[in-house]
């Protein structure tokens, strides 16, 4: 009895959470979605500028953070500017689209689109980090069919 | 401020695959807080966990920890950030005067989930999730901005792994001790240039707790008491794309007013500890900066210059810091534990010498975007 008991206490267990996922359905609101629209319909980057500070936010929201004002005015951005940051992940990771590995490496980049004050976090189609440098002038490449998500832009790159 | 005291605290070693369920990690560091301060949980009034979800893996996971915390019977409310944040939540309790004591704790099982999944999930949804961002990735970008911006170099990061790491052989409760040097931080697997595996900080497992007193109901405890200082938070934007990469203004204002409160105008001067949130090697320089201990763009020096070494004038996690135990929401908290055995002289191997003020740092949401700064005495 003893031993069973000893046996017992020298298994420590585990459960799994199980298969099942959690799906959720966020609506993009009245900002995001004219800002995917821009992509899909224009092929072109929609920012909005704060009329207090003059701040203009890509993507765009209602509120600005500083002067905690509404916001309505509108930029459309186009789709050039520069790199304000990089790097070129080498870590394999799981594509959170579709829950499968991603091949690496990739170069995640925060770009400063002309005309914005806040920077646009995307890919570049360069993985060799001697041939990026910080400040190098950048284009969006737009995929042919669009569904209006953030893929319609394949990615960045330099010009 | 009236005064308030920690008057105990408790830590689990810290090591991934603990063995204990959440609430058997949560209740040995809330014992062991008791056991330090020489009280009972019936001289406890109140209870702040710290939780979340995702790394839990439950809803409202607060509701099942509370218990291993001491709530059975009495207020207990939790926060969903880092332990430094708790602790600020705890200190208003205790000074609202409705509870003279205010037991804090955290835990965190990071290696039961995905960890880089439950970063990534605190991107927004329907824009940088899906390009498949996660606390590395986003990491490399602050680190290549700030990099950029100041010319701190690669060895630089790495001469703050090294320092860490060999601190931590130091800390009976860190996860990772190493004794390794600037070459081998350098020559560590490149994960996202140009941050390698030894600029980032493991995945941990492990609970915290400490116990505040205002200064009536520290008399009846039996420990010298650590007095609270100066305390303040500070958020910055949540898009990174927002945010200032390469400097944080809001760890700067939220230092000011800690050391406003605290009464210190020269924080490198009359700081003799600090234990910092070095989540990855270069966050650490970023921080000496926003913190005071030196100029904007002079942390890459202030590494180079030894200070703030074990035997400098101004040592920096002499634990080892969150590079050599990273429990997430508990490693604030860790860092307030460990100022406080500094202050009382019980630090062990770790003790830097007559420490009399100490600050203790921690930070929130992806890359840092917000900020709690804790000065503390004895």
């Amino acid at each position: 009895m003893k031993d069973q008991a000893a046996n017992r206490q020298d298994e420590l267990l585990e459960i799994s959470s199980g298969k099942a996922e959690h799906v959720y359905y966020w609506h993009c609101g009245h900002y995001i979605s004219p800002f995917f629209m821009g992509l899909r319909d224009k092929k072109t980057i929609l920012g909005i500028r704060c009329s207090h500070c003059g701040r203009v936010y890509v993507p765009p929201r209602e509120v600005c953070g500083r002067c905690f004002k509404t916001m309505h005015d509108w930029v459309d951005l186009g789709s050039e500017g520069s790199i304000y940051a990089f790097t070129v992940v080498k870590l394999p990771y799981i594509d959170p689209n579709t829950g499968k590995p991603i091949k690496v490496p990739r170069t995640d980049i925060y770009v400063k689109l002309d005309g914005a004050d806040t920077c646009l976090m995307h890919w570049l189609d360069e993985s060799d980090e001697t041939k990026i440098t910080v400040g190098a002038r950048v284009r969006a490449v737009f995929k042919e069919q669009r569904r209006g998500t953030i893929h319609d832009i394949e990615c960045f790159t330099q010009i | 401020m009236e005064r308030v005291a920690v008057v105990g605290i408790g830590q689990t070693k810290y090591e991934k695959g603990k063995t204990k369920n959440f609430a058997e990690l949560s209740y040995e560091a809330t014992r062991k807080a008791l056991d330090d301060a020489g009280i009972e949980l019936s001289d406890i009034d109140n209870v702040v966990t710290t939780t979340n979800d995702f790394f839990d893996g439950r809803t409202i996971a607060c509701m099942a920890v509370a218990e291993a915390a001491g709530s059975y019977g009495r207020d207990a409310t939790n926060v969903e950030g880092d332990g430094t944040l708790s602790a600020f939540y705890g200190l208003m309790r205790t000074l609202s005067g409705v509870y003279g004591t205010t037991m804090v704790s955290a835990h965190c099982k990071v290696s039961e989930g995905s960890p880089r999944k439950i970063v990534n999930q605190a991107f927004d949804p329907i824009y940088d999730r899906l390009l498949g961002m996660d606390a590395i990735s986003s990491s490399a970008l602050q680190a290549r901005a700030y990099m950029q911006r100041f010319g701190i170099t690669e060895e630089q990061c790495a001469r703050v792994s090294v320092k860490n790491h060999g601190n931590a052989r130091n800390n009976p409760y860190a996860h990772v001790p190493l004794d390794i040097t600037v070459d081998d931080v350098m020559r560590s697997p490149m994960l996202a240039e140009p941050i390698k595996r030894l600029d980032t900080s493991p995945i941990s497992d492990g609970a915290c707790a400490i116990i505040l007193a205002t200064e009536e109901r520290a008399r009846r405890a039996a420990r010298k008491p650590v007095w609270i200082r100066g305390v303040a938070h500070c958020a910055d934007a949540y898009r990174l794309g927002e945010r200032d990469l390469a400097w944080s203004q809001p760890l700067e204002t939220a230092a000011r007013k800690a050391y406003r409160m605290a009464g210190i105008s020269h924080p490198s001067r009359e700081i003799d500890v600090a234990e910092v949130y070095d989540a990855f090697s270069y966050m650490e320089l970023m921080w000496y900066e926003g913190l005071g201990f030196c100029d904007r763009g002079e942390g890459g020096r202030l590494i180079d210059s030894g200070v703030t070494q074990m035997g400098g004038k101004l040592p920096v996690n002499p634990s080892g810091g969150v590079l050599s135990a990273h429990s997430v929401q508990v490693a604030g908290l860790a860092r307030i534990a460990e100022a406080v055995l500094q202050l009382r002289g019980e630090a062990g191997k770790r003790q830097v010498p007559g420490a009399r003020v100490a600050l203790a740092h921690g930070t929130g949401g992806i890359c840092a975007q917000t900020h709690c700064v804790w000065v503390l005495s004895n």
